[in-house]
């Protein structure tokens, strides 16, 4: 019983981070300029992702009249999502600020 | 690999470097540009890394900071010591 996880050592491996926002509300960036953040349902090796009450976050890139590039969000709510591992490039507990 | 004309002391494996780096403060830079500075917590044989005190930087600029961060290997470009 040596290598019982008590919780408080350093993860060894970078998956357990992902282990321990289980049911956390997480951050997660895409490819795409896209964000998620929601409650952590389940995962897997491949970062495939079941998230709950997610808000997604999209930023494009518009031109105004005077062709200036203005960036412009736009939000998505979803009860339950399902994203493909492929596209996921950070994940994080609680979200960024 | 055996090319016999080894130059180098210790032909180590590049993953030998990245387990000696572990703890140390990296930058890694993702195949999208963007930058991540942080203390490296732990690596796998996906180059999937877990950074603590992370901070990302877009164009230079400081965008935001991660108590803790996954990257996801795949989009990994190169990770440095600092």
């Amino acid at each position: 019983m040596a290598d019982v996880d008590d919780g408080t050592s350093a993860p060894a491996e970078p998956m357990d981070l992902v282990r321990l926002c289980l049911d956390e509300i997480v951050f997660v960036k895409l490819r795409g300029d896209r964000e998620l953040k929601g409650r952590l349902h389940a995962y897997d090796g491949h970062c495939n992702l079941v998230l709950g009450d997610v808000e997604e976050t999209i930023y494009v890139v518009e031109e105004d009249e005077d062709e200036e590039e203005v960036i412009r969000t736009i939000h998505k709510k979803s009860e339950m999502l399902f994203v493909r591992g492929d596209s996921v490039v950070l994940i994080s507990p609680q979200g960024g600020s | 690999m055996e090319n016999g004309n080894t130059t180098q002391a210790e032909g180590k494996d590049p993953s030998a470097f990245l387990s000696q780096i572990i703890g140390n403060s990296v930058t890694v830079k993702l195949n999208s540009g963007v930058i991540y500075k942080g203390e490296l917590q732990s690596v796998d044989g996906y180059m999937n890394l877990a950074l603590e005190k992370c901070e990302e930087h877009i164009d230079g600029a400081k965008k935001r900071c991660y108590g803790d961060a996954f990257l996801r290997g795949n989009n990994v470009m190169y990770i440095s010591a600092d």
